[in-house]
């Protein structure tokens, strides 16, 4: 344990050559890869209030303990620095540098101040180091967690993104599935599309599983209970683009897609028009570029 | 507090539904979250009536390793002579479609049934948010 | 007791379900439309359910009964407006309920009953030319 003493002493070296150690600390930081992500000033600052919150902490604190309220300030801010470099894409090595190239600087002083007193070097070397490792620690496990987050929050934005519902024509809708489909992410995708069907007062939904490369039991499941609830809503679903592969699979499986299925979502595209009473037709004079009408049938 | 409810009549259903409903919007459940509890509920509250001679629903908002909603349904009655036929489709020994209890499985993310031959039975249900 | 209301409206019987059900009221709704069904020689019954906000297996099981009963006395059943969240809860409780038909909303349902009652007068004048 470090006694009354050893604190008030560690925090005067931090006092005393305040300008020196945060120049040296710069000198480090830089030296160990100028980076472009952070300017200066900005790290100089960092750098600055963290030494004199470093100061404060020693002074007052259980250097011992960084969890008493009197690193609190410390804590938080090495927390929030930890936080931006990692959203910034600074690696874990990278993030760790800033106070763990502290040290040396710090060492340095105590050395200084001490001169030949082994014991006192000893002494406070043994304590700071500790201090420092421990606020490294507080580094990585925040820069952990807010790595977490970012992964969290890029599954989620992945998860929605790439479950578009889109409209064809008035009434019917398309959901383009691409990748793969786990039972999470189907849901997510089939609740959607149900949702967006109320949405539109559409009466057909064509589910395109072209992008899609395998599908298992679950996902197959998940694929007809969404076209019965649609059919309950009053809405009918085609499915279009199941592979060859695929659909061997489900067979052997043993898992039958009891519901309409077409080759492509041409097709598909073409068969609801026809059960909304449309059809297309090429006009009589044909532009450069093709125009499609379409148009309800005279009979009807 | 837990909330008790008795099962008594066919409007207590009702009332087990509207009390599972109000809590559910409280934890903050999706709507097809929501839906799934309430069915579910609104399912064996029927059998505990029908099948039970009536009991009593308990109702538990869990915080615990995350928010969750637990009803436990009690009755005195006759108990099910075979638990596991009872939880397959179409089984039914009232003039029902067989549905409630494997339903009621079907739609929570733990189910629990325990059940003594004159005595009665206890299902304990839970969904997590 | 309560009774739920059933409107006429030309060939075709109009229930809007507005309140969460105890299971009398539904047997009871059962029982009204089978009755004014014959009475006014309706050829179609629209049970709007766009406001419920579950069905469980004894009102899926009741909407399947009043298909099935309007069917043998010559009446379309259509049932409107059921919430996703619904549809989802009863497919997962097992019930596809495959005899009923749907339809996202009231417009469109009665669009399917009076389709269903011109195709047939249709089909009248066919065999009356023959």
């Amino acid at each position: 344990m470090a006694s009354k003493s050893e604190k008030s002493r560690l925090s005067d070296i931090i006092g005393t050559h305040e300008a020196d150690i945060l120049a040296e600390w710069l000198r480090l930081l830089l030296a160990s890869g100028g980076d472009t992500r952070i300017s200066r000033g900005q790290l100089e600052s960092q750098c600055r209030e963290f030494l004199a919150a470093l100061r404060e902490a020693t002074s007052a604190g259980n250097i011992a303990d960084t969890m008493t309220p009197g690193f609190e300030r410390l804590r938080t801010m090495l927390g929030d620095i930890s936080r931006s470099r990692a959203t910034q894409g600074f690696s874990p090595a990278e993030t760790a540098t800033f106070i763990f190239s502290l040290k040396e600087p710090l060492f340095a002083r105590i050395r200084a101040t001490h001169g030949k007193d082994g014991e006192a070097i000893a002494d406070d070397t043994w304590t700071l180091s500790q201090l420092i490792d421990r606020l490294g620690l507080h580094t990585m496990d925040v820069y952990q967690r807010s790595r977490e987050e970012v992964i969290a929050r890029q599954h989620e934005e992945i998860a929605e993104l790439s479950t578009p519902v889109v409209k064809l024509w008035d009434g019917i809708l398309a959901l383009p599935l691409i990748g793969t489909l786990d039972s999470a992410r189907t849901q997510v995708v089939m609740e959607n599309l149900l949702q967006s069907i109320v949405d539109h007062s559409a009466e057909i939904a064509i589910i395109d599983i072209t992008g899609v490369p395998t599908v298992d039991t679950v996902v197959a499941q998940h694929l007809l209970k969404t076209v019965a609830a649609a059919r309950l809503m009053g809405a009918d679903c085609i499915v279009s683009g199941i592979r060859p592969q695929i659909a061997q699979t489900m067979v052997h499986l043993g898992v039958e897609l009891t519901v309409v299925s077409k080759a492509n979502l041409a097709d598909a595209f073409a068969v609801a028009l026809s059960r909304t009473g449309r059809f297309v037709a090429k006009s009589k004079a044909p532009t450069s570029t093709g125009t499609m009408t379409a148009r309800r049938p005279a009979t009807l | 507090m837990p909330d008790k409810l008795p099962i008594r009549a066919g409007d207590d259903v009702v009332r087990v539904r509207q009390q599972v409903r109000a809590r559910a919007v409280e934890i903050g459940f999706s709507l097809v979250d929501q839906t799934k509890i309430i069915t579910a509920a609104s399912e064996l509250a029927r059998n505990t009536l029908d099948y039970g001679g009536g009991g009593e629903a308990t109702i538990d908002v869990l915080a615990v390793p995350k928010p969750g909603l637990r009803i436990t349904f009690e009755d005195q009655g006759p108990g099910i002579p075979d638990v596991d036929t009872a939880l397959k489709d179409g089984f039914t020994t009232g003039n029902g479609l067989g549905l409630g209890l494997g339903g009621a499985r079907r739609l929570v993310n733990d189910f629990a049934i325990t059940s003594k031959l004159g005595q009665g039975t206890q299902v304990i249900i839970t969904r997590w948010k | 007791m309560d009774r739920i209301p059933i409107l006429k409206i030309g060939d075709a019987l109009l229930v809007t379900i507005q309140v969460d059900m105890h299971d009398r009221l539904a047997t009871a709704l059962e029982e009204d439309l089978t009755s004014k069904i014959v009475a006014v020689g309706a050829r179609g019954v629209l049970i709007d359910i766009s406001a419920l906000e579950i069905v469980d297996s004894f009102m899926g099981r009741t909407l399947a009964n009043i298909a099935s009963v309007s069917r043998m006395l010559d009446a379309e059943t259509v049932v409107v407006g059921m919430r996703p969240a619904v549809a989802i809860t009863l497919v997962e409780l097992g019930l596809e309920l495959p005899g009923v038909k749907t339809a996202l909303n009231a417009e469109r349902g009665m669009a399917l009953i009076q389709h269903r009652t011109a195709d047939e007068s249709e089909q009248a004048e066919a065999d009356d030319d023959a």
